[in-house]
């Protein structure tokens, strides 16, 4: 659909309620796969992490990996959920080359872990409870590359690679009841819902969590109904949402998109829908009915998993601060203004101002410098901040360089750049290039006394207690110091020279 | 013909073990039988004799060098052609397999080796064991040595042809429903399906997962015990394999009593529908079984009226997802049609090539016993006939240690007989069935000829899961008998086969 033939977003809002379900796939870090010994590594050569269990060789048979048994009862308890003391695997049977087996070893009516919820906030700060049906474990397919066509989709390629080092990867499904109620803010919640699933598996350390590596992994339902409607609407299940922002738009879209062809008294069709980043559109996908029939059955190859109460509790015990706690916590411990604190968690900030506090500097030193330079720079390189080549501490000393008065804020920017480009720490960098404020006093009045000489009314206007035109001769010093003068100090010895 | 061959795995293995003979003596009698009657007897589907003598010669040079060796080592067996080995190709009975050379060994074959035991080659089957006579090996079938024009018995008639006509001592087969029961019976010799979950099935080509096992086949009791032995114990690739050993097997072939045992005789499997020869052997053995001191009782098993067809829903449903994998894509078979050569189309053309008769069958069966909206109707309520059948079976050895029943309604009929009925096809395996449904241990043991042609008849004796021991008890015990009554081993009263 044209964005032009896309319904008024108000507008929609206006005439319908929008519900969404969200479908999250976590990648489990383990040290091997699922049903089989092969690495769970990313970036290898093609089909070196294979065996004939995970390439579905005849007469190979799968064997749980505990590890992530145990990952799943993590995250299952951290999103408040059951745990099912016998969970069965099932097989859900489809044909796909990506698929080794032709089938896909998953759980279907026995998830290890169910009825739970989420506390979630979106930027206005209201806070949703989402509720969560399941989590369940299942395995990854493959990875296809389409060769040959335009898009890099399977229409049109001439061929298709298949690499088979994901096949069997661990993932974590862990799927939403329908969300109500969120209004104009479901985008934003469905990206908010995603940011806590991927912030509470990262702090679980059951994930590498990164979007763009595929480990987290969002497929968004959306569907909407007109306002006191009992009935759901046709759903559209929006897949290949692969970043915070993307899941944002998409939802957005097909709110729109939806409302437009209701509006006109067309139909949804129940589908599979592809995000498109580039143009910022869904297109259609598969047609995806609820007869869809995977002829799931239990895998009779698999035992069921039962963990015992103390593995349990174990996991239970060992679970890190529960993110929206931590948050409490941090508010309160940082004093920052709600605003402030807001811009911290929708940046994804806190763990940086966390560790770079814990360093040493002062919270607003910390914010100060995430949520300003790094944050710029890491958008200008459209990198997640965390991947910037900086450490906490490394800011922290740099704040503390700042707060000392060797350097000024300008000098620390460009220091940042050095310490970026893997020149150093920043005091190292400071110390190679020089960089430190001026504050010999010998170089300083010869740079006033240079500034006066063009501006001599400035004396007199300090005498009479007018300090605003101190600035002016700041400010020409500075420039002719490019930019290394202690600004402080420069006003100390201008009025000390006003009032000899 | 060398006297080498007629003897049992036993006795060779005393003459192995005090250097009497040489495992390349044995071996090459072995081979040099093949070669002599498999031309007619067709037990092989490829035989490895460079392989088997070999290992022959490196186990004689180890035992000259006085190296420890394992009982069995040195002694030949012939495997079935579904359990996957590096160093022959694998079929399972199907040209969509012809050729493939698994990249691993199956644990049973890693197990025969660790203990030294050559393998003669890779035996017929039923094409993925799905038959009864060997008929629907997509490489032709194997014939009865006792009567070249019968069946041998399926699917494991290439084992059962092999031991019966001497071309091996040892052979392993596969049970899902009685392939290794039934073949036992029409051709003279013993077979067992050890209780579910003892033998790993890594590596064995999965026909239906839950029903699945491998056991041996051997001329006499004792030496299928041997064979238990080796192949036997966990295994971790298999996560269905038992964790705790059932003891030793030899141990129980050699205590020759069953005075104080009850003999459960099954009322639902005597009588009407069995061959009167069948019938009149068994009611000798009972006789002979009262003799010796055993008690006899009649129990009762209601639920089996109902095992062939839930067997015929478990199994094709199993089986149907089981042989999705067999899609061209990664081994065996690659069909590409005419015009263009999409996925599903290479996909579709292969299976339409490479799948036989009844394997077509069978996943049109299992694929409709599980679809949506049929699958509790079919699948769902065959899993609750199984759990019948087990409460059964419970109810049975609460008043017997050991059930007894015919193997086989009938002795071997001819090829070509039931081929186009696979109704009376499946109705061969009765007796058998409900062993695999309840995963109790059973065991087919020669019993007498039938008066009426002359031809082998068996008996099956089932004990408890777990209990394996007692069918090695009781079926040495009873073939001791037998041996007094006839004066000989049966398989000494097959006729001679022509040697080419």
């Amino acid at each position: 659909m044209a964005k032009d033939e896309l319904m008024n977003y108000e507008q929609a809002l206006a005439q319908f309620e929008v519900v969404i379900g969200l479908e999250v796939h976590v990648e489990l870090n383990t040290k091997t796969k699922m049903f089989c010994g092969c690495k769970n590594e990313f970036g290898n050569e093609p089909n070196t992490n294979v065996c004939p269990i995970c390439i579905g060789l005849p007469g190979s048979l799968p064997a749980v990996n505990k590890r992530a048994v145990e990952s799943s009862i993590s995250i299952g308890l951290a999103l408040g959920c059951q745990i099912a003391p016998t969970g069965r695997f099932a097989r859900k049977n489809y044909f796909y080359p990506d698929l080794a087996k032709n089938f896909q070893t998953s759980q279907y009516d026995e998830p290890i872990a169910f009825e739970g919820a989420l506390e979630v906030e979106v930027p206005s700060g209201n806070k949703f409870n989402v509720l969560i049906e399941r989590a369940h474990m299942e395995e990854d397919a493959g990875k296809l590359t389409h060769v040959g066509g335009a898009t890099g989709r399977i229409q049109g390629a001439e061929y298709s690679l298949v690499d088979y080092n994901r096949a069997g990867v661990p993932l974590v499904e862990i799927v939403t009841k329908p969300v109500f109620g969120a209004g104009a803010e479901a985008p934003e919640l469905a990206a908010a819902y995603v940011r806590s699933i991927r912030d509470i598996v990262r702090a679980l350390n059951v994930s590498d969590a990164r979007m763009e590596r595929g480990n987290v992994r969002c497929d968004a339902n959306v569907s909407l109904r007109p306002h006191g409607s009992e009935k759901l609407g046709t759903r559209t299940e929006t897949k290949n949402v692969n970043s915070l922002r993307s899941i944002e738009r998409a939802v957005r879209y097909e709110i729109q998109r939806q409302a437009a062809i209701l509006a006109k008294g067309g139909s949804i069709i129940q589908e599979t829908r592809h995000w498109h980043e580039d143009r910022g559109i869904t297109s259609s996908g598969r047609p995806k009915s609820d007869a869809d029939d995977y002829r799931y059955f239990p895998e009779p190859d698999l035992v069921p998993v039962q963990p015992s109460i103390e593995w349990i509790e174990s996991l239970r015990a060992a679970l890190p601060e529960n993110p929206a706690e931590r948050r409490r916590r941090l508010a309160a411990d940082w004093g920052f203004s709600e605003l402030e604190f807001r811009d911290v968690v929708n940046a994804g900030l806190l763990d940086q101002i966390e560790e770079t506090v814990a360093a040493g500097a002062k919270p607003q030193s910390a914010r100060k410098w995430w949520g300003g330079e790094l944050a710029r720079v890491a958008n200008a390189e459209d990198k997640d901040v965390t991947e910037l080549s900086i450490t906490p501490a490394q800011v922290a000393e740099l704040a503390s360089l700042v707060e000392g008065g060797k350097i000024n804020d300008r000098l620390a920017r460009e220091v940042l750049t050095y310490v970026l480009a893997g020149e150093g720490s920043p005091a190292e960098v400071v110390a190679a290039r020089g960089l430190e404020v001026v504050s010999d006093d010998g170089a300083l009045i010869a740079a006033i006394d240079a500034a006066l000489a063009s501006q001599p009314d400035v004396l007199d206007a300090i005498r009479e207690g007018r300090m605003q035109a101190a600035g002016a001769v700041i400010g020409a010093v500075m420039k002719a110091m490019k930019g290394s003068a202690d600004a402080a100090r420069v006003r100390e010895l201008l009025i000390e020279k006003a009032n000899a | 013909m060398s006297d080498l061959i007629r003897k049992n795995a036993s006795e060779l293995v005393e003459l192995l073990n005090s250097k009497q003979v040489s495992s390349v003596e044995v071996t090459q009698a072995h081979i040099d039988r093949t070669n002599a009657v498999d031309a007619d007897v067709h037990s092989y589907l490829h035989v490895s004799p460079e392989s088997a003598l070999a290992t022959a010669a490196e186990i004689d040079r180890k035992r000259a060098a006085g190296e420890p060796l394992h009982p069995l080592a040195g002694l030949p067996i012939a495997v079935k052609d579904n359990l996957t080995t590096t160093d022959a190709p694998t079929t399972s009975g199907s040209k969509i397999l012809e050729g493939w050379v698994p990249q691993y060994d199956a644990t049973v074959v890693a197990k025969l080796r660790a203990a030294g035991m050559p393998i003669l080659g890779k035996t017929n089957l039923d094409e993925f064991a799905m038959g009864s006579s060997t008929e629907f090996s997509a490489f032709g079938p194997s014939h009865n040595p006792w009567d070249l024009d019968r069946i041998p018995g399926g699917s494991g008639g290439g084992s059962s042809s092999a031991v019966a006509s001497f071309q091996a001592p040892l052979a392993i087969g596969s049970d899902t429903g009685g392939s290794i029961r039934f073949p036992a019976a029409v051709t003279g010799t013993v077979g067992t399906k050890p209780t579910y979950g003892a033998v790993s099935r890594y590596g064995l080509i999965a026909l239906a997962s839950s029903l699945d096992q491998i056991g041996p086949v051997s001329r006499n009791v004792l030496d299928a015990a041997l064979l238990q032995d080796v192949i036997a114990g966990y295994d971790k690739h298999d996560s269905t394999s038992l964790p705790e050993s059932l003891g030793s097997m030899v141990e129980a072939a050699k205590k020759m009593d069953v005075k104080g045992l009850r003999i459960g005789v099954i009322k639902e499997l005597t009588g009407a529908g069995f061959q009167p020869g069948v019938q009149a052997r068994f009611n000798e053995s009972l006789t002979l079984l009262q003799n010796a001191g055993a008690e006899i009782v009649e129990v009762s098993c209601p639920s089996f009226e109902y095992a062939i067809a839930a067997y015929y829903l478990i199994l094709p449903a199993e089986a149907s997802s089981n042989l999705a994998k067999f899609d061209s894509v990664r081994f065996g078979l690659r069909v590409t049609p005419e015009g263009n050569p999409t996925i599903e189309r290479v996909m579709a053309a292969t299976r339409e090539a490479g799948f036989g008769p009844e394997v077509k069958r069978r996943i049109i069966l299992g694929t409709y016993a599980l679809s949506s909206g049929y699958y509790d109707a079919y699948y769902g309520s065959a899993q609750k006939v199984r759990t019948l059948i087990q409460r059964d079976f419970d109810a049975a050895f609460a008043k017997a240690d050991v059930l007894v029943s015919p193997t086989a309604p009938t002795t071997a009929f001819k090829l070509g007989e039931k081929l186009e009925d696979p109704l009376a096809m499946y109705l061969n395996d009765i007796a058998t069935i409900p062993a695999n449904l309840a995963g109790i241990p059973g065991m087919s043991i020669p019993n007498g000829l039938a008066e009426e042609d002359g031809l082998p008849v068996g008996i099956q004796l089932l004990a408890p899961a777990r209990e394996d021991a007692r069918l090695y008890q009781v079926g040495a015990a009873l073939e001791k008998m037998h041996e007094d009554v006839w004066g000989k081993r049966m398989i000494d009263f097959a006729p001679e086969l022509e040697v080419k």
